[in-house]
């Protein structure tokens, strides 16, 4: 027997949209061996997991609250990924933005106590953007491999916050490695009686206008034209060094608007291991969406559900990592599931080979 | 004579809806050098896939010192002791030379005995002249010194019949006769060597024996002292086709153009492909050029496009200088570009329609609103394509990968001729297609023609140069052999052109017998 794939021309509208549903849900069946190999009862932990993640308003409120950064970063590794520039260094853009929203909170007391936010968030996006920006200098002049840099750049951020929160910005009335509070003027007004700040609704325009960008701009256009192929970009006339830059602009810049809406919208202060990994989930989040600025919103909720919705399967004898472990598997399960999307699976059986190959040779 | 080594008797390829090679027959002697000729697309490469093991052949035989082989997959062609020398070499390039020729030999133990490996490459290398540094790492080695190290590769298999494919390519004259002294060393060794190539020098001076495909087919074999380079490029050439040009105006404009003037530059391996070109395109005009691939045609039309800098000569647009223009630029001056590959470069495959049609025009009005692009006008634009020229799509919104070749080239040379370019250079504009998208493209190059464009045509089919060029220029090795006007076309017309491309200069031929070598 011999299975080989063959391309795919069409496919129906219908399996475009059920595919990713059977991923996930075998996705799930394959976890479910894991949860009985530690004799816990699956059915069980699955329900308190989804309960536990969007069971109810306030439950469903808090999910969304944690995938606001999330959400963020997603939507600034999309867009690098869109020009198949590889920026994995969300996590260190998003607590560059959450440091530099801290200094103006902080340490800028002339600064008018309503233009507070404004300025956070511009400090926020410009020093995610300028530290993605760095970091693809060399990709855009001697085409450096971008991804390790990015990486690295991110170990960079992280040590140079501990830095201050373990000295200067150190809140030495605690005995802990945290800034002082912010004061009440910093902090992100909420939406209507949830504890879901407002920065949801820059993360929705933010959406809208990626979108926008591509569909409408010229320089959209050509970012979707050098993602796509270099050479015909070159021979469009494009400058893929200015692009280059430009999308680490705002895949920068947005990474930075997560740290300031984590900081000022939820958190309140600057603290370590504030980026938690929300970084590199937002590139499982970037390629689960298709880079598409909605989907991602979407499935930023869905992700952050599932990790706070796990705190709750512990009730139930089993490990919260396990939320963790089902985000992989989503992610495998529904890349994997292209495969099927994209080709056909032929199954050819070994005699009818050997008969038509004997075939041939007599002819 | 003795026992060939190698007998491939009726050998047949087909692919869907070709036939690479059809009923081929090969036969090589121990210690010969034999040189297998053709142009591109005669089935030199499919032959020696065949042999190599990666292709199976549907129908025909192969004997091998006797033996018939059934060379199931490239292991097996290497376990018999065929080995080729591919064009684009196989080599590990961080790896050192003899990293490269143990690993590949399978005599690796697990522990690499770094003296003992040199010393085994040393002796090779020094018997026959191959000389390179065993310690030296690939990537610091010019493509020469690369070129050895997958001789002596082949050499530590125990190869006995070496296979190589166009060997020269990338070489400069001096390493081109180094090589070839080696090959003789090797067959005098008894070793059998086979070499392809379209370059009737070589051919002539270092070849025993000689086969010629073309068209998928062998047309002849012949010992080299039997033949003249005349046989040769009649066999090769071909002249069993001819058809009648259609009639055409013949008032010809002097409205010069395009002009180039000693143009020179390198191909992407940094070895010059254009050596001293010179050009002129009138308006109105239709200039073919003629060439076997590989001998600047790429470069050339990049150059024009603004695509590649050269590194030398000057280029003049309308009378005004316009050496290295950017691409940019050159869209903006009004030079359309039909890239052979129409694919990789001319369009984007997973972009739509729309997309594509306003690639070369995205940043000026009207598709361009003050940084906004304007999508009913590149729609608008899109549909009038399709209705020109009757190009058939899935829908204008879906990725252009899914159209057949006919159609995207149709789409892309409807978006190039937009806008009325004063020049438009096509490069092998209707390869690959079928009848209906040929006519078309070829249509539209006349109706560009009688517009007043200067048109470069770059093509390898003759036929399709004599059917619609005013003059054909003849490319071999980065410079202009000599340019031809077309007006009746005769069987004469064929064996003219044909002999330029394969490098004899038009008004002395007997000069370059020795010029070939010293050139460049």
């Amino acid at each position: 027997m011999k299975i080989r794939f063959e391309k795919r021309e069409k496919l129906h509208p219908v399996w475009k949209l059920l595919n990713p549903v059977i991923c996930i849900v075998l996705a799930l069946l394959a976890c479910s061996f894991l949860v009985i190999a530690i004799g816990k009862d699956p059915v069980a932990a699955y329900g308190k997991l989804f309960s536990g993640g969007f069971g109810s308003a306030k439950k469903l409120s808090e999910s969304i609250l944690q995938a606001i950064p999330l959400m963020f970063c997603a939507l600034g590794v999309s867009i690098s990924f869109k020009m198949s520039i590889n920026n994995i260094g969300a996590e260190g853009q998003y607590v560059m933005g959450a440091m530099a929203a801290t200094g103006v909170a902080l340490f800028c007391p002339w600064i008018p106590h309503a233009l507070v936010i404004p300025a956070m968030i511009i400090a926020g996006f410009a020093a995610g953007a300028l530290w993605a920006m760095l970091a693809v200098i060399p990709k855009a002049f001697w085409n450096v491999n971008e991804t390790i840099i990015t990486l690295m750049f991110n170990y960079v951020a992280l040590l140079f916050v501990d830095f201050l929160l373990f000295g200067a910005w150190r809140d030495t009335s605690l005995n802990l490695n945290y800034s002082p509070a912010y004061p009440e003027y910093a902090m992100l007004p909420k939406v209507f009686g949830t504890r879901i700040n407002s920065a949801i609704y820059i993360a929705i325009i933010a959406a809208v206008c990626i979108y926008l960008f591509f569909d409408k701009t010229t320089r959209g256009y050509q970012i979707r034209v050098i993602g796509s192929s270099v050479r015909a970009a070159s021979y469009a006339g494009m400058n893929i060094r200015t692009n280059i830059l430009i999308v680490m602009l705002f895949s920068g810049g947005l990474a930075g608007l997560a740290g300031v809406a984590q900081a000022s919208g939820a958190v309140g202060r600057l603290q370590q291991n504030f980026a938690n990994g929300t970084g590199y989930t937002a590139i499982i989040v970037a390629y689960l969406s298709k880079f598409n600025p909605f989907t991602v919103l979407i499935v930023s909720i869905l992700f952050s559900g599932l990790s706070y919705g796990s705190v709750a399967t512990q009730l139930v004898g089993v490990p919260d990592q396990v939320g963790v472990v089902i985000q992989g598997a989503i992610l495998i399960f529904v890349l994997g599931g292209e495969i099927f999307s994209r080709n056909r699976l032929i199954i050819t059986r070994r005699e009818k080979e050997t008969a038509l190959a004997k075939k041939g040779a007599t002819k | 004579m003795t026992q060939p080594i190698l007998e491939m008797r009726g050998i047949t390829k087909r692919f869907p809806g070709v036939v690479a090679n059809d009923h081929v027959d090969l036969t090589l002697y121990p210690g010969e050098i034999h040189a297998l000729l053709g142009e591109n697309g005669a089935g030199k490469s499919t032959l020696m896939n065949v042999l190599t093991g990666i292709y199976a052949p549907n129908e025909g035989h192969i004997r091998f010192k006797g033996q018939p082989v059934d060379l199931k997959s490239p292991k097996s062609a290497v376990d018999l002791g065929i080995g080729m020398v591919h064009q684009h070499f196989k080599l590990i390039e961080p790896l050192t030379v003899a990293e490269n020729v143990f690993l590949y030999s399978g005599r690796c133990k697990a522990m690499l005995n770094t003296r003992d490996m040199n010393q085994c490459i040393k002796e090779c290398s020094e018997n026959l002249n191959l000389k390179v540094d065993p310690n030296a790492k690939i990537w610091q080695l010019s493509v020469g010194e690369q070129q050895r190290v997958e001789i002596i590769k082949l050499l530590f298999c125990g190869a006995e019949l070496m296979i190589l494919d166009e060997p020269t390519a990338v070489l400069t004259p001096q390493e081109t006769v180094e090589l070839f002294k080696t090959l003789r060393k090797m067959a005098d060794q008894g070793k059998s060597v086979l070499f392809i190539t379209h370059k009737l020098y070589e051919v002539m001076t270092f070849a025993d024996r000689i086969t010629v495909l073309r068209n998928g087919r062998s047309v002849d074999h012949m010992l080299t002292k039997d033949t003249t380079r005349q046989k040769l490029t009649n066999l090769m050439v071909g002249r069993d086709v001819l058809k009648v040009v259609p009639e055409r105006d013949t008032a010809k404009s002097t409205r010069e153009v395009l002009r180039l003037e000693n143009i020179c530059a390198m191909c992407d391996k940094g070895v010059p492909a254009l050596n001293g070109l010179s050009l002129t395109i009138y308006g109105g005009e239709i200039l073919g050029i003629a060439g076997v691939a590989g001998n600047g045609q790429r470069e050339l039309s990049e150059v024009i496009a603004g695509l590649r800098r050269v590194t030398g000569g000057k280029m003049f647009l309308n009378g005004k200088e316009v050496t290295n223009l950017s691409s940019r630029d050159s869209i903006k001056k009004g030079i359309a570009f039909v890239p052979e590959d129409r694919m990789g470069m001319g369009l984007v495959a997973n972009l739509d329609m729309v997309d594509n049609a306003m690639l070369r025009d995205y940043d000026v009005p009207p598709i361009n609103r003050k940084g906004i692009l304007n999508k009913k006008e590149a729609i608008r634009r899109t549909e009038s394509f399709v209705k020109a020229h009757d190009i058939k799509n899935a829908g204008i919104k879906k990725p252009v990968r899914l159209m057949s070749g006919g159609n995207l080239q149709k789409l892309l040379i409807a978006r190039e001729i937009h806008g009325n370019p004063d020049v438009v250079v096509a490069a092998y504009p209707v390869h690959g297609l079928d009848i209906g998208a040929t006519e078309t493209i070829h249509k539209v190059l006349m109706e560009q023609r009688a517009r007043g464009a200067a048109i470069l045509l770059i093509s390898e089919d003759l036929e399709e140069l004599f059917e619609l060029s005013d003059r054909v220029a003849a490319l071999y090795e980065g410079e202009v052999m000599g340019i031809i006007p077309i007006e009746k076309v005769t069987e004469e017309m064929y064996t003219r052109v044909g002999s330029l491309m394969l490098g004899d200069r038009e008004e002395s031929a007997a000069k370059e017998q020795t010029g070939g070598m010293a050139e460049a």
